[in-house]
This record gives structure tokens, sequence and C-alpha cells, in this order.
């Protein structure tokens, strides 16, 4: 693309930048559709979680009773650390777009390389938790056994834990696929102050991320445990 | 392209304010309100989210187009959540005789026959 102004110029009256596309006028109407479509796409995904949330919604109104049950079974350290990790990669992400905006590439591929470390850490963290589970036979199945009143209640609950947890382990491995592309981006140097959106957009893809598991922690390990000790 | 580009101070500032939301968030999980405990979770998440769709994700600096349409989207989930409750919320209270005048018994908001032992728990 270095030869993008010389081989435009007899087309254009004025010589533009090599990253902006033939249908935009400028780059800042090209930042304003990149920004516009990648919200519509984290819309989507709004309402694909949207979903699991709402039946979270209705069987905890249902089943208030084994919701406290299933939650307390559920590690506050391993879940409280997760999200002190989690927010953390979300401020180091935060950091690696604002290196590309000033044009700091060695900077973006270092806090690329730590977002990426913190969302590994967070998956082993994971990984140790559904471990625990299966060795407690707390995964719902033929082998599901839990002691209390509401087991059946409880099986539904830690349904919803795994495919809510596991639908966001999903996204954070595509997340770190992601970001590893972008991180080699910037290592050769494709990424200028005028034109970083990728960066920026896989940003909003990782924050979106962060935002899901702000939510998972207190409604998965948090709600009504103090309830369950009165 | 000129993106808005807010100082390093800032963005550890929002770190700091999410980090003590959460500990805010786990140490009132600990303590018993009654049925407050789940709006004041749901509460400390939602202005977790806030923070960082408005500061990390640029939204405050973002064209108005693209927050109408973030406003929009969220709109519609709230819309999700309201109609499919006031739909199962509601199915219990269809108390009156029905069929030929054969009573039908007051059911609760729970699935008949949900295998839940009669009389454990709350009403």
């Amino acid at each position: 693309m270095s030869d993008g102004i010389a081989a435009h110029a007899p087309l254009h009256e004025h010589a533009h930048h090599p990253a902006l596309q033939h249908q935009f006028n400028t780059m800042e109407q090209q930042q304003e559709t990149v920004t516009l479509g990648m919200w519509l796409f984290l819309i989507t995904e709004i309402m694909f979680f949207g979903g699991l949330f709402m039946a979270y919604l209705l069987y905890r109104v249902w089943y208030p009773e084994a919701w406290a049950e299933g939650s307390v079974e559920l590690d506050v350290v391993l879940g409280g650390l997760n999200t002190v990790v989690l927010i953390g990669s979300s401020l180091t992400m935060a950091l690696a777009v604002r290196s590309a905006q000033v044009g700091a590439p060695r900077a973006t591929v270092g806090w690329l390389g730590i977002t990426m470390a913190l969302g590994a850490t967070f998956l082993v963290v994971k990984g140790f938790e559904y471990a625990h589970k299966f060795q407690a036979h707390h995964v719902p199945g033929p082998d599901f056994v839990f002691e209390g009143p509401h087991a059946r209640q409880v099986q539904i609950f830690l349904s919803l834990y795994f495919a809510m947890t596991g639908l966001h382990a999903l996204h954070m491995v595509i997340g770190i696929g992601l970001l590893s592309v972008i991180a080699w981006m910037a290592h050769r140097r494709r990424f200028t102050p005028e034109w970083y959106s990728p960066v920026e957009m896989s940003g909003l893809y990782w924050h979106f991320v962060d935002i899901v598991w702000i939510f998972l922690f207190p409604l998965l390990y948090l709600v009504d445990r103090a309830h369950h000790f009165v | 392209m000129s993106g808005h580009i807010a100082p390093v101070r800032s963005y550890v500032l929002i770190f700091a304010l999410l980090m003590i939301f959460t500990a805010i968030t786990v140490v009132v999980a600990f303590i018993n309100l009654g049925p407050l405990n789940f709006p004041v979770a749901i509460s400390i998440a939602i202005v977790k989210a806030t923070l960082v769709i408005l500061f990390f994700m640029h939204v405050k600096y973002s064209s108005q187009l693209t927050k109408m349409i973030i406003g929009s989207g969220l709109f519609f989930l709230l819309v999700m959540f309201s109609l499919t409750m006031t739909d199962y919320l509601s199915r219990g209270w269809q108390t009156y005789p029905v069929g030929a005048g054969k009573p039908v018994e007051a059911s609760g908001i729970r699935p008949q026959g949900s295998g839940l032992s009669q009389g454990s728990g709350k009403p």
C-alpha cells in the first residue's frame, strides 16, 4: 500500500491516506462507519447472551432456594480473582489502543501481549474450576450428584453456569486469537496514528467480553449467598 | 483519523473505580439485605459496565448515531426481559374455574409437576 498515493494521483485531484477506502470521503467518515458496524455486531452479541440471561432470570424467579444452594458451591475467591484479572486485561487493552493512537507500535505489541497473558490466566483459572466441578460430580448429566433438598433445580442452575461461562470462555479464546493477529500486524508496523481501526475494534470486542463477565460474576457466584446462611 | 486520546491517568482511574466496585459487590453479597441483595448486585454491575462502555470503549467520545444505536440495542434487551417476565409471572393469576364448571386450584408462578417438594422453602 506504500504506492497508494502515487497510484491514485491521476484519478483524484488530491492525494489521500492509503488506508482510506474508495467509498468514504474522509478518514473520519470511515472511522465512524467502522465503529458503528462493530457496535451493530456487538448488539447481536448482547442479544445472543441476552437469551441466556433471560433463562437465568426466569429460573431464578422460579427456584430462588436452588439458586442460593448452587451459588454457594462456586468458589468466590477464584471467581473474584478472575474478575480482577479480566478487568485488568481491559485496562491493558485500553492502553494498547492508546499506544496505537499515539503511534507507539512497540508499546502496542507489549500491551497486547499482557492482555493475552491475562486472558490466558483467566482461562486457566476457569479450567481449574471446571475440573473441580467434574471431580465433585457437579456437572449436569447422568453422573450428577448433589446433596440438598433441591438437587434437581440446582442441576438447572449448574446447566446455566456451564452454558454461560462456557460461551464466555469461547469468546475469550476467540478474543485471544484475534489479539494475536492484531499484535502481529502491530509488530509489522501496519498501524499509524491515522489508521489503527483493527486495534480499536478488537478492543471493543475484548471490553464487551469483559462486560459479560461483570454481570456473570455477581449473578452466578454471589447471588443469594447471604440468604443461604441465615 | 483523529480519535480522542485520553491520558493514561484516566484509564488507571477507571480501573481503580472498577476494582472498588468489585470489592463492594463481594462484601455486600455476604450481608443479608433481604430482597435488596439482587437489585444491589445488578445495580453495581450496571455501573461497572457503564464505566467500561463510556471510557474503555470510548463511547463518551463517539457520535450521536453510535450512542443511539447502542441505546436502542439495550432498549430491545429490556423489552425481551420485561415482555417475557410479564408473561411467565402472570400465568399463575388465572384462578377462575374453566371448562365444565370444574374448579381449578390456584397455581403458583412455578411450572406444574416440577418435582419441587411441597412446603419447602418460600411460598
